[in-house]
């Protein structure tokens, strides 16, 4: 009884929510509602003013207007403590540990359980231990948090937020870096939450997701609120048109180019492991790619796939051995600059921290791994570095105030753009794309298979990883599976399913 | 959007790092002691104060903004002085000579210190620290500890005073018509050259690109390690020059020279609005911060306050400069 009791009463609303920084509108009349028990999904491109709304929430911009209601009492936050007083937890995008410390003790920070004025240390860690082992993690929660994976340290930052004892509890793309295993554990914990009445918001790019845990949805598009439905009412097609105001007729437009001749080819490629330990990361890896075909690679955390790309590109510089030919030309990874010199480009898979110098404008930022074009004798020529970022900015659709905005103030999916217009520059041959659509809402996803499709029809060779199913199956012509840094299948993108790619992928 | 446009106008660096310098100013017009701020001398004077430490500030800023520190200024400058006053005044080599040598031992102390961040990863901090060890006992082996002066001793043990060489009279000159000492003229000379370098040269790009984010620019084929050793060889290549102009302003290259000159240097950025997080300011913003620990410090002393409540107050200074640029997010 007490369990419908909690059910279905309005915990959060908030309604005419406008915000604006330094003149421009992020948010125009937006409204969100949460019941008890619900996973409330928060939908809309890069942009769309999702990330704000949940930052006015939490408490982090105080100055806005519009009304906030918790449990029917209308509050006014003006700190993020005042957030977390009123029962609101949110688990960022971006990680907000202390990777030097233990895991324990980034899950007491901030609110550490003392004994006059001591550390109650045991204390500590035995609560840590058990509360991660109640989300299915066992682990040493004396050791540091930065030796565990990131998928792990994912699921501290979780445990952090529970700790808590949130009803309302915000998640903004939590999945991004969890395997499929913790995947599935981070549902488990979702339906127990739902149990307790808690009430859930959940920000996700991914559709698969979407439809799994949503009761309701509500979506905003350009700062506007544009409607909430339940899930069910709600198909794909339609919350796509929602968000993104216009029918996409196919999610994966792919194109089958003519047969090319081999572009790249690897024979027993090895890498051995950057920091140092005796296993290689990839081992003895062989393939090859053609002109104009996309070839994907496939596999989980730790299958050595991005390993294999960054190895080629010149990364770990020397570190990475084996016979790579070029064109039928012999080539030997050394730096990433001698690769772009040769044809070769790596768009990576984190963009913050490898892929945009993120205080720099766009215009310096498009230019940066083609400069020497740009600099004849040395000496910089701004008005053609302009001319190109404008150039860029039209064909890649890049929404920008102006081209000398800093890169860090703009939305996931236009930094991507910038991060893509940076390696057009440098004219490739070949195009190593590691998650170029990771955190990138579904209108610049499209735009970015569009691309792809662009790119190949010029004969461009591309070796796509992407830990979206979907997106390899549909976008790859070919499929190599890969698992503890070997090749363990591969696929005609026709005989390659989901269930094959991930048997092979887990060996 | 004339509001928006009036904010970002606002919170400029420049604007924020002016507002400084004004207040700073304003103070002095206030304090006008035997109305000295409404002679041209005081201000010509101020600027010639502060151009050896402006030359240090320019190689500074290059480093700081590509994420770097540079703590060996002080001593390449004492190394450097005592190196030209020994050359000129000792062993009577010719002026041109001495002078590209001085310049070349400069900037080898930079060139070393940059391969050793960027070769061999040690960290600025440190390898900047063991240079500013190492250089200044180089300074002090080479005078064997004596100021090189022109009393140069004779091989029987007496002194005999020799002139100065020409060049120390011209680098003390003031020129057009007593108006600016050739000092300061150098000081904007290397201002010029780092302005070009940071905003005209492809070097100056990648200066700006490390500093923001070094494994962005590395994967992006950016030369990291030549340019990381381009900023600190030209950091020394200042001190040598700064160097030269100490030994011109004292009549003698003394290896107790520059010591804590790093610290002056680093605060001037850093009022500035330079931020030491690297990535991030401009050379026109030490130009700003120069002046303002300049006027500073003539406001001070025309007002004949002690040196004991003028360290306090510069210190105070620098929080305040530094609280007043910090934008409100």
């Amino acid at each position: 009884m007490l369990q419908d009791d909690k059910k279905n009463i309005q915990l959060l609303s908030m309604t005419g929510i406008c915000k604006s920084f330094s003149g421009v509108q992020v948010l125009s009349d937006a409204q969100l509602e949460l019941r008890s028990g619900e996973v409330h999904i928060l939908a809309g491109e890069n942009g769309a003013g999702k990330s704000t709304l949940i930052k006015i929430l939490a408490g982090v911009h105080t100055e806005y207007t519009g009304t906030i209601h918790v449990d029917s009492k209308k509050v006014n936050f003006n700190s993020i403590h005042d957030a977390a007083a009123a029962g609101i937890s949110v688990i960022h995008q971006e990680l907000s540990l202390v990777p030097a410390m233990s895991v324990a003790e980034n899950i007491f920070l901030g609110r550490e359980k003392s004994r006059f004025a001591w550390l109650a240390k045991a204390e500590m860690i035995k609560k840590a231990s058990n509360m991660l082992k109640e989300i299915g993690l066992d682990i040493d929660v004396t050791r540091e948090l930065g030796d565990y994976p990131l998928s792990t340290q994912q699921m501290v930052e979780i445990c952090k937020a529970l700790a808590i004892n949130c009803r309302i509890i915000v998640m903004d793309e939590p999945t991004s870096a969890l395997t499929d295993v913790e995947v599935e554990k981070l549902f488990t914990i979702i339906a127990k939450l739902k149990q307790n009445g808690c009430g859930i918001i959940y920000i996700t790019h991914k559709m698969e997701e979407i439809y799994r845990i949503a009761d309701r949805i509500s979506v905003l598009r350009d700062g506007k609120y544009i409607g909430t439905a339940p899930a069910s009412e709600l198909n794909q097609a339609k919350l796509i048109q929602w968000m993104v105001g216009r029918e996409l007729n196919q999610q994966f437009p792919r194109h089958k180019p003519k047969d090319g001749s081999v572009a790249l080819s690897v024979k027993d490629f090895t890498v051995a492991d950057p920091s140092g330990k005796p296993f290689p990361v990839v081992s003895k890896v062989s393939f090859s790619v053609k002109t104009g075909e996309i070839l994907g690679v496939a596999g989980l955390q730790g299958s050595g796939n991005s390993e294999l790309l960054n190895g080629i590109f010149g990364t770990y510089g020397t570190k990475a051995k084996g016979k790579i030919e070029l064109e039928g030309k012999s080539y030997n990874p050394a730096t990433p600059s001698h690769a772009i010199a040769n044809g070769i480009s790596l768009l990576t898979n984190d963009r913050k921290t490898t892929g945009l110098v993120l205080g720099m404008n766009i215009v310096h930022n498009t230019t940066l791994a083609a400069l020497k074009k740009f600099s004849p004798g040395h000496w910089l020529k701004p008005a053609k570095e302009s001319q190109t970022a404008e150039h860029h900015k039209k064909a890649l659709n890049l929404k920008a105030a102006s081209l000398s905005m800093q890169v860090d103030s703009l939305s996931g999916g236009n930094q991507q753009k910038v991060a893509i217009a940076k390696w057009i520059e440098t004219e490739p041959k070949i195009f190593f794309l590691d998650e170029p659509t990771r955190g990138v809402d579904v209108g610049a996803k499209h735009e970015i298979y569009e691309l792809m499709n662009k790119w190949t029809s010029q004969g461009i060779a591309i070796v796509l990883i992407t830990s979206e199913m979907p997106e390899l199956l549909a976008m790859s012509d070919r499929i190599i599976v890969m698992h503890r840094g070997k090749i363990t299948a591969e696929y005609a993108s026709a005989d390659a399913t989901q269930e094959k790619i991930l048997q092979a992928a887990m060996g | 959007m004339k509001n928006g446009l009036k904010h970002s106008w606002i919170a400029s660096p420049v604007t924020r790092a002016l507002g400084a310098l004004i207040i700073i100013f304003v103070i002095g017009l206030i304090f006008n002691a035997d109305s000295a701020f409404f002679k041209w001398g005081t201000h010509r004077d101020m600027l010639r104060a502060v151009s050896v430490y402006g030359m240090l500030a320019c190689g500074m800023t290059m480093v700081i903004i590509a994420g770097g520190i540079d703590l060996s200024v002080g001593s390449i400058l004492a190394l450097t002085a005592v190196c030209f006053s020994l050359f000129t005044i000792h062993r009577g080599i010719n002026v041109f000579i001495a002078i590209v040598l001085c310049l070349c031992i400069g900037t080898l102390c930079g060139v070393c210190s940059g391969a050793f961040i960027a070769r061999f990863r040690i960290q600025p901090f440190i390898a900047t620290l063991a240079m500013m060890v190492f250089a200044r006992g180089v300074a002090k082996w080479v005078s064997g500890g004596q100021k090189i002066s022109t009393a140069v001793q004779q091989a029987d043990g007496s002194y005999k005073y020799v002139d100065v060489p020409e060049i120390f009279n011209i680098i003390n000159s003031k020129i057009l018509a007593n108006n600016i000492t050739v000092v300061t003229i150098i000081f904007l000379f290397c201002l010029l050259i780092s302005w070009l370098l940071l905003v005209k040269l492809r070097y100056g790009r990648y200066i700006y690109a490390i500093g923001g984010n070094e494994e962005a620019s590395r994967l992006s084929g950016v030369p990291v390690s030549r340019a990381k050793v381009l900023a600190y060889g030209l950091s020394g290549l200042f001190c040598a020059v700064a160097g030269i102009c100490q030994a011109a302003q004292e009549l003698q290259g003394d290896p107790e020279a520059g010591v804590a000159y790093e610290l002056s240097a680093i605060a001037m950025v850093v009022i500035g609005g330079t931020s030491l997080q690297g990535g991030r300011g401009s050379i026109w913003l030490t130009l700003i911060g120069v002046l303002t620990i300049g006027y500073l410090e003539k406001i001070l002393s025309i007002n004949a306050v002690g040196e004991d409540k003028r360290l306090m107050l510069t210190g105070a200074i620098i929080i305040a400069a530094v609280l007043l640029q910090r934008t409100k997010k």
